[in-house]
């Protein structure tokens, strides 16, 4: 066992690991095989760590340096683990100009996490966003699938607290 | 060939179907500003749009680089559009580059500020940013500096290390204005597969990769007087150091180096070369050793340091298969420690040993922790090419109206078969010289070997060496080439004695540590001027010649690969292997 394989067990079950060898097995040696890797690989093991990304940059015969490239390219990539639930605070300009960034460092205070962190149990990821196309709402938090408009720092320990 | 016929400043132009806006332009003598292109090596990503074109019909303007020629078509290169349109994107470019050009080690060298005199630019009219340089400078290899606040993401250096090189180590990472050039997970480079070759140095075309500079502790050492320091010279030095004083590529500037060298400060002005010499000696008794009981073939040559990490990263299974040999640099430095240090009679620890070297990996292998064979250090500090050029400068020295001088005795002597280690074939044809007179007791009938000289990537020659029969021979520089012979030898179907390995493309003579720009013009020129002081310079043209050679063995190191040879000269390798982060130095 390689010492990446050593990695990857640390940090992801055997059944995750077999998933992962048979997403590379379908897209091995296949032109343009790297993406699709890696997307099926992100929404299996939720994310991308180092150990993962030299386990396929061996096994798909690429320098590693290029899976990183990609990796790091595509926000739909992580290298940390990500929370069950993705917090997004809008910033684009009309929910800025109503409050927008005083919303997101209270979600960053009542999380304990700063933007593009995840919490220590896994339960929050923060980020935000430019605009959602809601300004009407503004300024929106966005938690998973559902959108929470006109959002006051007062509030935001109530809109999480239905999460926890 | 069909052709196609179009228009270019109202000239009319036929070049070959498939060609650029930017070859056709060429063709007839128009020039075009580029930054991000590199031709030589089909490296156009059409990304840093300073070569944008007008072509009639055609919506918005078009990068010259990337465009494909067609019957008919109109092309204007400087009309007010296109000019306005380059001086923002030079201004753009600059907006984001720091203003740090007089001390800048590519100030007077560099291509972006020829592109902003090229089109003309006059003021930047943004404020310059601040461009801390918290986190974005990469000292940590001892051969190459990559400084990201200056990166124009051209992708060159991702192009030669990818494409040329295939070790693969920079990549664009990140995205919009985080984008960078880095190594995988923005590890530093001493920590990836980085095998410290420098070809990114000369495919850089602003200050964003450079050497190391050792050039001050070198001063150091000159001004302390209870130090003796000796220098000794790769053989690519004396084909390429003119052109850092715009002499034309080509110039043999050995005498006005030596002359330099002494002004310098230098106690002794020796030669590599000498030990180049020593390095076939070593090198054909090991090869005929092998042959005869049997040991690893095809036996690959193991003085070109950048080659050897590579091998050591990539192909760590056949280890086995490099000689033992030392590079000439370490062979020296061994020497200068322990025998000149006994004929002499100075004390090894008050000797500083420097080498001027046509490679940045030279510094990495000078401090391999092996390198220690005299008891101490056996090369104290390397400088390239460039650096040396650039003391000269700094200590006022005219060098192209400088007299010629000699080297220093003993280690200065050297044959015309020490001289072309510098260019890719060197090796192998000083290697066979000598090999042929050791197994047949006669000189070869002709000591030009011409089927391993020139810029063919992968050469094979037969030659007939006496009871030995045929012997099959391989050259290859660049490490894509390299890489053909290896994967051969791993499948089993590589049936050759002996193969010659250099790391950068064109050999020593086109080191990451070489004058910039260095291309395959250039190559050419320089290789031609090591085989014109092999073939017409020295007198003497095979190793086992050199009379101070001869002396070294007959006074210290009685035989080849005898017990003192074994201790001074012979190396070992290690299993790097491709799993990264590497610990440092490790």
């Amino acid at each position: 066992m390689t010492m990446d394989e050593t990695e990857i067990l640390k940090e992801f079950s055997p059944e995750q690991i077999v998933k992962l060898n048979e997403i590379i097995k379908k897209h091995k040696g296949k032109p343009g095989g790297l993406i699709p890797v890696l997307e099926e690989a992100q929404v299996s093991l939720e994310y991308l760590p180092m150990s993962v990304q030299k386990k396929i940059a061996r096994e798909l015969n690429l320098p590693l340096s290029r899976v990183y490239g990609v990796v790091t390219f595509y926000s739909f990539f992580t290298m940390t683990p990500r929370g069950k639930y993705t917090v997004r605070v809008c910033l684009g300009t009309a929910c800025y100009v109503r409050g927008g960034k005083a919303i997101s460092e209270t979600v960053e205070k009542e999380l304990g996490i700063n933007e593009g962190e995840t919490t220590p149990d896994r339960m929050f990821t923060l980020e935000t966003i430019r605009c959602l196309g809601a300004c009407g709402l503004g300024p929106v938090v966005v938690v998973n699938e559902d959108v929470h408009g006109r959002v006051k720092s007062s509030k935001v320990r109530e809109i999480l607290s239905q999460y926890k | 060939m069909s052709t196609v016929k179009l228009t270019i400043d109202n000239r009319q132009v036929e070049v070959k179907v498939g060609a650029t806006i930017l070859e056709a332009a060429r063709s007839v003598g128009i020039k075009i500003p580029t930054l991000c292109a590199w031709t030589e090596i089909n490296h156009t990503p059409g990304a840093c749009r300073v070569c944008m074109t007008e072509v009639e019909g055609q919506r918005g303007l078009i990068a010259a680089c990337v465009f494909p020629v067609s019957d008919g078509m109109v092309v204007h290169t400087n009309t007010e559009k296109v000019r306005m349109a380059r001086k923002m994107v030079v201004e753009l470019l600059l907006a984001n580059h720091p203003q740090e050009c007089n001390y800048c080690v590519r100030n007077g060298n560099c291509e972006l500020q020829k592109v902003a005199e090229f089109v003309g630019l006059k003021e930047v009219r943004f404020d310059y940013t601040q461009f801390p340089k918290e986190g974005m400078i990469d000292h940590s290899s001892p051969s190459i500096v990559r400084d990201s606040r200056k990166c124009i993401e051209c992708h060159r250096c991702v192009a030669v290390c990818e494409q040329i090189q295939t070790v693969s180590v920079l990549t664009p990472a990140h995205r919009g204005s985080k984008v960078k050039v880095v190594p995988a997970f923005d590890l530093p480079l001493i920590e990836s597969n980085c095998i410290a070759c420098g070809q990114c140095i000369l495919a850089c075309p602003v200050g964003a990769l450079y050497e190391k500079d050792d050039v001050d502790l070198v001063w150091k050492a000159l001004q302390d007087p209870t130090k003796h320091v000796i220098v000794q010279e790769a053989p690519a030095i004396r084909a390429a150091l003119g052109e850092e004083f715009d002499m034309p590529p080509g110039s043999l500037v050995t005498g006005k180096m030596i002359a330099a060298l002494r002004r310098l400060g230098f106690d002794k002005v020796f030669d590599t070369n000498f030990t180049a010499d020593l390095t076939i000696i070593e090198e054909g008794n090991e090869l005929l050793k092998r042959v005869k009981e049997g040991g690893t073939l095809p036996m690959i040559t193991s003085c070109s340091p950048g080659w050897i990490k590579f091998c050591e990263h990539f192909y760590p299974d056949l280890l086995d298969h490099l000689s033992t040999c030392k590079s000439p640099q370490q062979m020296f430095g061994a020497l200068a420690k322990t025998y000149y240090a006994e004929l002499s009679g100075i004390d090894p620890k008050d000797i500083v040993s420097v080498s001027i070297m046509p490679c940045t990996a030279k510094k990495f292998e000078a401090q391999r922790p092996e390198m220690n064979s005299s008891g101490f250090r056996d090369v104290d500090y390397v400088l390239t090419t460039r650096e040396l050029g650039r003391m000269i400068k700094e200590g006022g020295i005219d060098f192209v109206n400088l007299p010629d001088e000699d080297y220093d005795a003993p280690m200065g002597e050297y044959t015309g078969a020490g001289t072309i280690f510098g260019a890719t074939g060197g090796v192998m044809e000083a290697a066979l010289r000598t090999v042929y007179a050791v197994v047949t007791g006669k000189d070869l009938p002709s000591l030009d070997i011409t089927p391993v000289r020139g810029l063919e990537g992968v050469k094979e020659a037969t030659v007939k060496v006496g009871p030995l029969g045929d012997v099959k021979i391989a050259v290859a520089h660049g490490l894509g080439n390299a890489r053909k012979l290896m994967d051969k030898i791993r499948e089993g179907k590589a049936d050759y004695a002996f193969i010659e390995i250099m790391c950068c493309p064109g050999g020593c003579i086109a080191g990451g540590g070489e004058p910039i720009p260095t291309n395959n013009e250039i190559r050419v020129l320089r290789s031609a001027a090591l085989y014109k002081d092999d073939g017409k310079v020295q007198k003497k043209r095979q190793s086992h010649e050199n009379e101070s050679v001869k002396k070294l063995y007959d006074k210290f190191l009685k035989e080849p690969l005898g017990h003192k040879s074994h201790q001074l000269l012979h190396t070992h390798y290690e299993k790097r292997g491709t799993e990264v982060p590497h610990k440092k130095n490790a």
